[in-house]
């Protein structure tokens, strides 16, 4: 037992954002106002992922938080923490044992299943902003589904390298209306936003709340000629030996020398568990 | 034959001041229309009333839609009145900085109206965007560079080259030769006229500068005070002014 209400928010300030949720699920992809609260973490440290977990976290709940794959960065940490402190939930690194996974950058390599949320931590929800910098002209596109604009960009990309060159928060279209950031996720794990779970997004210094429902229609815009594609390193997981998961590049030394691991930490603990091992993966055992 | 355009009675206030007041017209197709008069004469407020970018307090702008005939567009849904703005309808402003997106490449000013109506291949949009660069006489190999990149007279023309790009029947001109020396404002009105002429656009074109109207407008209509004070043919207004302002707009204009 601690000091604090359950999940740290007051309880009418959970009522308010979980009417956001459930207006944003009603409505997929449609960025849904809510009075963002102050939370005892600067912004862009995953003030609106915080606040929507807190929404949506049960007494039962297990929590696991991802930042950039990992379970153990600061941000992930720090955010774990506090919600084993100010909720007393019991928590967890492993994808497949959590109820709720509070992300940020990337979609776990495991399959989410139906009984899971997943919430992301948006900086910018508007995927029109650095085209159209007026709120009133974006959403006016938003309600009237003109975004030419969001191919604009696309075609930006590719007179400039040849090819889209948009790596991460790619803009999809949400069952055929509106247009979303996905949040910062590398533009591999797009394909993987048609999932099983619900997905929650939500942006504390922006104001925003939107939702994909599961098994929801998630289209990467793309043109005829210059179809989407999802891009990784082309190489296969140093560590656990994965060919089909997103790498980080690691430089290990002065002289060039580098190393791509997983950067799902749990997808590439979970693989040497079971045996794979990668070029330059050390035996389990010598690791304890 | 019907009019492209059909204004009735139009007046805009601001407050208790007149905007513009009771304003008639009709345009037809190919026809180029010129409004002059001076500073605050309500010439803006007029186009901007017309192109729907101010609605206006009286009357009604009744344009021909490709589908249903004349529809009043004051009272159709903003959908239908932004799709009309990207489609039928090009403005071109007084600022290029208005009617561009500076930080988009040249290519991208001229493909965004074609990808607004759903053009999907980047093939096709960059072709395109080549051709109509030609066209305003902008050489292919700045379609990567930034407007603001480009001087004055240019930008300028990739403004209307972004506006001509999906063919619309009428172009609403706020000055667009403001703010260009003489010699390019002469290259500028030359690939106007020929641009009117070889699309058969209609055109409303607002401005102080007589000169231009008499190069590009059929008609002329002189405004003063918010109110329309001479209509005629071009030649018969500036060469025989019946109106005191007219005469006297005609005579302050400086002889080289």
């Amino acid at each position: 037992m601690n000091d604090y209400n359950f999940a740290y928010l007051d309880e009418q300030t959970k009522r308010m954002i979980r009417r956001a949720i459930l207006k944003g699920l009603a409505i997929p992809g449609y960025q849904v106002p809510f009075a963002s609260r102050e939370m005892p973490m600067p912004y862009g440290w995953g003030t609106g992922g915080v606040q929507v977990s807190a929404a949506v976290l049960t007494p039962d709940d297990t929590f696991k938080v991802i930042d950039q794959g990992a379970d153990d960065t600061t941000n992930a940490v720090s955010i774990r923490r506090f919600f084993e402190k100010t909720a007393g939930v019991s928590v967890t690194e492993a994808t497949a044992d959590a109820t709720v996974i509070q992300t940020r950058h990337r979609i776990p390599e495991e399959p989410l299943r139906e009984d899971q949320i997943l919430v992301y931590q948006v900086p910018i929800p508007e995927p029109l902003r650095f085209l159209e910098p007026s709120e009133i002209e974006t959403r006016k596109m938003h309600s009237l589904e003109e975004y030419g604009l969001m191919h604009v960009k696309l075609y930006e990309d590719i007179s400039q390298h040849g090819a889209i060159a948009t790596a991460y928060a790619y803009p999809v279209k949400v069952e055929g209306r509106y247009v979303m950031d996905p949040s910062p996720i590398p533009k591999f794990d797009n394909p993987k936003l048609e999932m099983d779970a619900i997905q929650l997004f939500g942006a504390g210094r922006e104001q925003r709340i939107y939702a994909i429902p599961p098994h929801t229609q998630v289209v990467s815009l793309d043109f005829d000629d210059h179809p989407f594609e999802p891009t990784k390193a082309d190489h296969a997981c140093d560590i656990c030996g994965a060919e089909d998961s997103y790498l980080d590049e690691l430089i290990v030394d002065d002289q060039g020398g580098r190393m791509f691991m997983c950067s799902d930490t749990d997808y590439c603990n979970g693989r040497r568990a079971a045996g794979n091992a990668g070029t330059q993966s050390i035996p389990m055992e010598a690791t304890e | 034959m019907t009019p492209l355009l059909q204004v009735s009675d139009v007046s805009k206030f601001y407050g208790h001041r007149i905007g513009c007041k009771d304003v008639s017209f009709n345009l037809y197709p190919g026809e180029v229309m010129g409004i002059v008069g001076e500073s605050g004469s309500g010439k803006s407020t007029l186009l901007n009333c017309l192109a729907g970018h101010l609605t206006p307090d009286t009357g009604a702008v009744q344009f021909d839609t490709r589908t249903d005939g004349l529809r009043d567009t004051v009272t159709m849904s903003e959908p239908e009145r932004r799709m009309l703005s990207r489609t039928d309808w090009a403005f071109v402003h007084q600022h290029a900085c208005d009617g561009l997106r500076m930080n988009v490449s040249a290519g991208g000013n001229v493909g965004e109206r074609l990808m607004a109506v759903n053009a999907r291949h980047y093939g096709d949009i960059r072709d395109k965007a080549t051709d109509w660069l030609g066209r305003v006489e902008i050489s292919a190999d700045r379609i990567d560079d930034r407007p603001t990149a480009f001087s004055g007279g240019m930008q300028q023309r990739l403004q209307i080259a972004r506006n001509l790009v999906t063919g619309p029947r009428l172009v609403f001109m706020d000055e667009p030769t403001g703010g260009l020396d003489v010699s390019v404002q002469a290259r500028l009105l030359d690939l106007l006229r020929g641009l009117v002429r070889e699309m058969n656009l209609s055109a409303i074109i607002v401005t102080h500068d007589l000169a231009v109207v008499r190069l590009l407008a059929d008609r002329l209509m002189v405004m003063k005070d918010g109110h329309v004070v001479e209509t005629g043919l071009t030649d018969q207004v500036l060469d025989d002014p019946q109106h005191a302002y007219t005469q006297l707009l005609v005579s302050s204009v400086l002889q080289v």
